[in-house]
């Protein structure tokens, strides 16, 4: 078998799995090691989720929109599973293996050190993310979500105490019943067309007829339900902010992108099953993505308000941001115009890196007397670890530590808020632009959006500025001692803000494009109903 | 038979879903698994019911598919039970990791004021 390049799609699931499975050899002492690999492997995925960009950007011939594809084990595609590549997955596979890179160096600071199998379980929460963000299967999607949530249960989990395992335990059975009804929906949409793979069910769905119209609708109702619950939508989301709190800050930048599955999935599905094309289907459920959007963002800026700690607030910052793309979605699929669809992508983008960059920013932060020393002794007492086996490295301190958080976090704080001259506002001013100028059958939804993308700013920069008051300038006690590996990735991410910004003409171009391409499924369907199988290649050219 | 398999799924997913909502962790994790039974057999029955069927076709020439039975739900029930069960089993874990740190078995981790 020659390596062709198209093996390269499925580089980004098998490079994690491999990693994981190789670290499982290792003893649990020889954690250097773990991360050796673990470092390579992400490095690795993000160049071949580079290359992956790269191509997908295609050229002038194709329109600069090219999908690639790979048949496993070489079925053709309504048959076997597929696994496309597309701008979409491609943005969202570079945008994984960016913020894995800072968690992972983040966790060697001292969070890998307190619980087993870190590593491995943080390498196949990848592989779980990367498998979803490329299968073109339901079922498929299915077991890369069931991968991906039980790496997310051993790693929330990490660390031990009480507050975790509570946590631990709201977030589990509420995403095992998540999986069930996932299941329901999935079986539901087979039974009414016969068909697993999204590229067919999008070519089916527009000749349907009565009958096995209202099962598939029903089915993915029940489906979106799962992955409404994934993205935090306002009256499924109420564990999300305890159990984001709860988990360790690696832990925590990683789950940063897990509501952004949901509304990646959400995105994907809604537009190639009830887009432009589905006849009688076309729009279904934008209602739900609208109403339900805009309740998760007056739910996340109130809850942003009223937190107390950072932790919560950058919780309930996760929700606005998955609000605010869903709802913008749902408008695109009411026909609104791609121009909101490229702002909001642009905006998932910067506040899914501002996100887990203040998840990173809290411990640093709120550190009071004695440090990670002391956090250590602590639980591994608790754990009964023996000590010896490896001293806790006093990495570098870094000098003027509070003006380099104090910067990082002013960063993030217009990153979040949408101020002026940083990502967040290029990407908020695109969908606000984009919503002022579509012609919207309810207009009063589209003012509501424009209120409350603009309170939540303002409810943002209130609550944050609060915490950084608290931090910064009233604080009286000596600056606190950081390591130079927990600052390190918070600076590349706040670094990648800064790229974002600089180079936003060539990402709002990118992103405009991927607008263009998900609004017209039929490209996608059918590039993946035709592609050609290697056997065939084969016989025609021995 | 139709009415046997809906009256069996709809049972089982009333008591899963009346058993998760109660407050005990050891209610809950029964309710996910009666649950888990319901959308397994929901899961099979979308291949439509067939009796003395078998799943598979015969190699070559002409087959007439109704006379045989969907494979392709008794596939994805499979790999839907070995999922469920691995991760009610991790659940199990945590429940008695949770009883054993808050020393009762609320799934709050304490009892409510009476």
């Amino acid at each position: 078998m020659s390596l062709s390049p198209e093996h390269l799609i499925i580089a980004p699931i098998l490079i994690p799995f491999f990693a994981g499975a190789l670290m499982l050899v290792y003893d649990e002492r020889q954690r250097r090691t773990k991360l050796i690999i673990g470092l390579i492997a992400v490095t690795a995925m993000l160049l071949s989720a580079a290359e992956l960009l790269v191509r997908s950007k295609g050229s002038e011939l194709t329109g600069g929109n090219d999908i690639g594809f790979y048949l496993l084990s070489d079925w053709s595609a309504p048959f076997g599973i597929v696994l496309v590549i597309d701008r979409l997955s491609a943005m969202m596979l570079v945008l994984t293996a960016l913020l894995a890179l800072p968690a992972l160096i983040y966790s060697a600071a001292g969070w890998h050190r307190q619980g087993q199998h870190f590593h491995s379980m943080f390498q196949f929460l990848l592989m779980g993310l990367n498998g979803a963000f490329l299968t073109g299967d339901l079922f498929n999607l299915f077991v890369f979500f069931e991968v991906l949530l039980a790496a997310s249960y051993g790693l929330l989990l990490h660390g031990g105490g009480q507050l975790r395992i509570r946590a631990g335990l709201h977030y589990i059975a509420v995403n095992l019943t998540g999986s069930l009804m996932f299941l329901i929906g999935v079986s539901l949409v087979y039974g009414a067309t016969g068909t697993l793979s999204m590229a067919h069910l999008s070519t089916l769905v527009w000749g349907l007829e009565e009958q096995p119209r209202a099962l598939l609708q029903a089915g993915a109702g029940i489906m979106a339900v799962a992955f409404l619950i994934k993205a935090g939508i306002w009256p499924l989301s109420f564990w999300l902010s305890t159990a984001y709190m709860a988990s360790a800050a690696p832990v925590a930048a990683m789950f940063a992108i897990m509501t952004k599955v949901g509304v990646y999935v959400l995105i994907r599905l809604s537009f190639l099953v009830f887009g432009a094309a589905a006849g009688v289907s076309t729009g279904y459920g934008a209602l739900v993505l609208i109403t339900g959007g805009l309740a998760t963002v007056a739910y996340g800026f109130l809850g942003v308000l009223a937190s107390q700690s950072l932790g919560r607030m950058a919780a309930h910052l996760v929700l606005v941001s998955s609000g605010t793309v869903l709802a913008s979605a749902g408008f695109v699929l009411e026909g609104a115009g791609t121009g909101i669809l490229a702002g909001a992508l642009f905006y998932l983008l910067s506040s899914t890196l501002a996100t887990a960059a203040l998840f990173l920013l809290i411990e640093p932060m709120s550190r009071e007397e004695g440090g990670i020393a002391a956090l250590l002794a602590l639980t591994a007492d608790a754990y009964g670890l023996d000590e010896r086996e490896e001293q806790p490295e006093v990495g570098l301190a870094v000098p003027g530590t509070l003006a380099v958080l104090g910067l990082s976090f002013g960063v993030c704080v217009l990153a979040l808020t949408g101020l002026p001259p940083l990502s967040g506002f290029i990407g908020k001013l695109g969908m606000l632009r984009g919503i002022l100028a579509a012609e919207l059958p309810v207009p009063a939804l589209g003012w509501a959006f424009v209120a409350l993308v603009i309170l939540s700013g303002l409810a943002t920069l209130i609550g944050l500025v609060r915490i950084g008051i608290q931090t910064f300038w009233a604080t009286e006690s000596e600056p606190p001692r950081v390591l130079a590996l927990e600052i390190a990735p918070v600076l590349v991410l706040v670094s990648l803000l800064f790229v974002l910004t600089l180079k936003a003409e060539v990402t709002m171009r990118y992103m405009q494009q991927t607008a263009r391409a998900i609004i017209s499924p039929t490209i996608y369907a059918e590039g993946v109903l035709g592609a050609p199988r290697a056997a065939d290649g084969r016989e025609s050219s021995p | 038979m139709e009415i046997v398999l809906s009256l069996a799924i709809g049972v089982l997913a009333a008591s899963g879903i009346w058993l998760i909502l109660r407050p005990r962790t050891f209610q809950v994790i029964v309710g996910l698994c009666l649950l888990s039974y319901a959308v397994n057999l929901f899961i099979f029955s979308m291949g439509r019911l067939t009796m003395a069927a078998a799943p598979v076709m015969p190699r070559g020439g002409f087959v007439d598919p109704t006379a045989y039975a969907d494979p392709v739900p008794q596939a994805l029930v499979l790999t839907a039970i070995v999922i469920s069960f691995a991760t009610t089993a991790l659940f199990l874990v945590v429940l008695i990791a949770s009883r054993g740190v808050t020393g009762t078995d609320h799934v709050d981790g304490q009892d409510r004021e009476p």
